[in-house]
């Protein structure tokens, strides 16, 4: 009855060093958390100006998704509908939160901006995939105080196994503080290229190394 | 077909418990009661801390909270969101004695969007410590309070997180690792969400008038609800009549971060895949919570969505010119009202609407009245594009 | 009048985060939405909060908006017109 999906690729970003499928394809170790961002979307020429609009967080997760399903796109006999996004953090949007608590606390200067109040959400990011690669299925932001490889693999291999949804885009995407961790990885039911079984023990290998 | 139904039993999630923390009340009943006299929490507030301007909003009375917390004799420090949840929790185990808490097969599910934010400019910040903001830390609060030996799961997802936790709820439940799941909304007012929302210019100048002809935006809110599911039927304490979760699903817009759809193709899309999933045909569904925040756009949106799935003649109202946009909360304090209809058969009028203003006609309850309502869709739209919907049912045993 | 304009350039890539754009790329008739710039709706708000951040003009209505934020001189237009 069980039956295995698989994780098809996967990317991660952590202290300064970008690699998508186990392998390193950026580095920069001197740059500060969002220099290190920006200066990554830069170097894969990426050409999405609303990427200078969004928040640390919304900017870290774009990035990963991009890089990731740039060589290892979703199916294309996935319908949009069928496809989900669930993704976790620790910090929620905080960075953000503190940004907007910091100009609504300014006696002399205390106009909120509504473009920055927008990102007071961390579910944000999961808008800004979605809206980028026209994905409009099953959505999900979940807080833990880390990444969760038992509950996420179990909620999102039954999700595929009751057929409620046909592939997902997951993983955990925090910014807080300086400090920046990214995980996304895609689930299918069909072996990829990649093809490593979804389970919480590869989820642990893979975001552990 | 008799498959089916078969494992639609086995794992069915019944409704043990509700309550709901509002200015209309600190449990469901006295709350529904409120909501059939239409009687609104939502008044007009004079508090520089929250805006400098005069607002509209529904406020739970601090000294009320207090007073009914101190009842609850903990030693231990807890934020006004973690106070609320306690003391909803703490309701609904009161109402049904096969909740068992403590027990490792049940969980905590906390769905709120800014948990205490609050504390980032409060005076009290400094009675807690840093990590009381981390909304993980306040879930952890609230089930070391509860003595829950389960990390709790935190849902954060704008405005939509209520319904996405109750539907979570019924899926883990399907999944057997737990036989009982408290699922609860809440989130307080603050500046900072009140002041968000003005620079949206989104707030309304009067209580919000949910799809009315002269709505001109959202009335804010706070509060708590809390839903107890369980696969068990031995623990239902009404045996002749049971609710329960039918189905539920989520969706994207894949449109705007802040606009809602012009065409209602995300929300249509989960509500044809919550209605499938229920076993459901439109023609069966007796009413609708709708999401009805009393902007322009939301309420437009939802008219298209409502009439393109064929629901346009299904009675349908919103909650949020009672309690105002309690966003977190808001899945669960309007689901638990629309359990209310269902158990009473009676259908709560719409507060503040007086005539049809938006896009499609669709049937919005004017007055309270009485109606035989078995098929429950509650439906919920937010920031980030996302879109939810969960169905309910009651089974009446012969 | 030009001065303002060349100021209101500087100060909307700024505020709206328009990070490929340079002051000359923008045309000062050229219409900000849609087409044009390509701004959207929670740009619209930022141009409110701009003008009162910035100009100490409040626009009470968001509904003017569309007018006023027509096109860079619109805009220069009516902040002149409201200056106090």
């Amino acid at each position: 009855m069980e039956q295995k999906n698989h994780i098809n690729t996967f990317c991660l970003v952590k202290n300064g060093s970008i690699s998508i499928d186990g392998t390193i394809s950026y580095e920069n170790r001197s740059l500060p958390a969002a220099d290190f961002i920006k200066s990554a979307y830069k170097h894969f020429q990426i050409n999405y100006p609303k990427f200078y609009k969004m928040d640390q967080l919304s900017r870290l997760a774009f990035l990963a998704s991009e890089l990731m399903l740039k060589n290892n796109p979703i199916a294309h006999n996935n319908a949009a509908g069928d496809i989900a996004i669930i993704i976790a953090n620790s910090a929620s949007s905080l960075e953000t939160d503190e940004e907007h608590q910091r100009t609504i606390s300014d006696k002399n200067n205390n106009v909120a901006s509504p473009a920055v109040f927008v990102y007071t959400l961390p579910n944000i990011l999961i808008g800004e995939i979605a809206i980028r690669n026209s994905i409009k299925g099953e959505n999900t932001f979940f807080i833990f105080d880390k990444f969760d490889a038992d509950f996420m693999s179990g909620y999102i291999n039954s999700l595929l196994n009751s057929n409620k949804i046909k592939c997902c885009i997951a993983g955990w995407v925090d910014f807080y503080d300086k400090n920046y961790d990214a995980f996304l990885y895609t689930v299918e039911k069909d072996k990829g290229k990649l093809g490593i079984e979804h389970n919480s023990e590869q989820l642990k290998n893979i975001y552990n190394n | 077909m008799e498959e089916e139904e078969f494992n639609n039993l086995k794992s069915q999630a019944y409704i043990l418990a509700d309550n709901i923390i509002s200015p209309l009340g600190f449990s469901s009943s006295e709350n529904f009661e409120q909501l059939k006299k239409m009687q609104t929490g939502v008044k007009r507030i004079i508090d520089p801390n929250l805006s400098v301007e005069p607002l509209f909003a529904g406020i739970v009375d601090t000294l009320k909270l207090d007073i009914e917390f101190q009842k609850l004799n903990t030693q231990n420090e807890f934020t006004r969101l973690e106070k609320m949840v306690i003391l909803s929790v703490t309701d609904c185990l009161n109402q049904n004695q096969h909740i068992d808490i403590q027990s490792p097969k049940t969980l905590i599910i906390l769905s709120t969007t800014k948990g205490n934010i609050d504390l980032l400019e409060s005076d009290d910040s400094s009675k807690f410590d840093k990590k009381r903001v981390y909304l993980w830390e306040t879930a952890n609060v609230i089930g070391r309070y509860f003595n829950n030996p389960n990390q709790p799961i935190v849902i954060s997802n704008a405005c939509i997180s209520g319904v996405l936790a109750i539907v979570l709820g019924k899926r883990l439940l399907e999944e057997n690792q737990y036989d009982t799941i408290i699922v609860s909304g809440a989130d307080v007012l603050s500046h900072f969400v009140v002041s968000g929302f003005q620079s949206f210019k989104a707030i309304s100048s009067e209580i919000a008038k949910p799809y009315d002809t002269k709505r001109d935006g959202i009335s804010l809110g706070e509060g708590c609800g809390t839903i107890v599911l369980s696969n068990s039927i031995q623990k239902v304490i009404n045996k002749q009549e049971q609710l329960i979760v039918k189905g539920g699903a989520s969706s994207n817009d894949a449109n705007h971060i802040s606009g809602p759809s012009r065409t209602g193709e995300g929300m249509i899309l989960a509500i044809n895949k919550t209605l499938t999933e229920s076993n459901m045909l439109p023609t069966e569904v007796d009413y609708i919570s709708g999401h009805g925040t009393a902007t322009l756009y939301n309420d437009d949106m939802e008219s298209l969505a409502i009439s393109d799935s064929k629901l346009d003649k299904v009675p349908m109202n919103s909650l949020k010119s009672y309690f105002g946009h309690t966003l977190g909360a808001a899945g669960l304090i309007e689901s638990i009202i629309g359990l209310h209809s269902m158990r009473e058969n009676t259908l709560i009028g719409t507060y503040n609407y007086s005539e049809l203003g938006v896009t499609m006609p669709i049937n919005i309850i004017k007055k309270t009245q009485p109606a035989k309502v078995n098929n429950f869709l509650k439906t919920a739209a937010g920031f980030g594009g996302c879109n939810a919907a969960v169905f309910f049912q009651k089974v009446q045993n012969n | 009048m030009d001065a303002l304009i060349d100021q209101l350039k500087g100060e909307i890539i700024e505020q709206l985060n328009l990070e490929d754009l340079k002051k000359e790329d923008i045309d000062a008739d050229a219409t900000l939405f849609g087409e044009g710039l390509g701004l959207d709706s929670i740009d619209a708000l930022e141009l409110i909060v701009l003008l009162e951040k910035n100009h100490g003009i409040k626009v009470a209505n968001p509904a003017d908006g569309k007018k006023i934020f027509q096109s860079i001189r619109t805009m220069a237009e009516f902040i002149q017109a409201n200056k106090k």
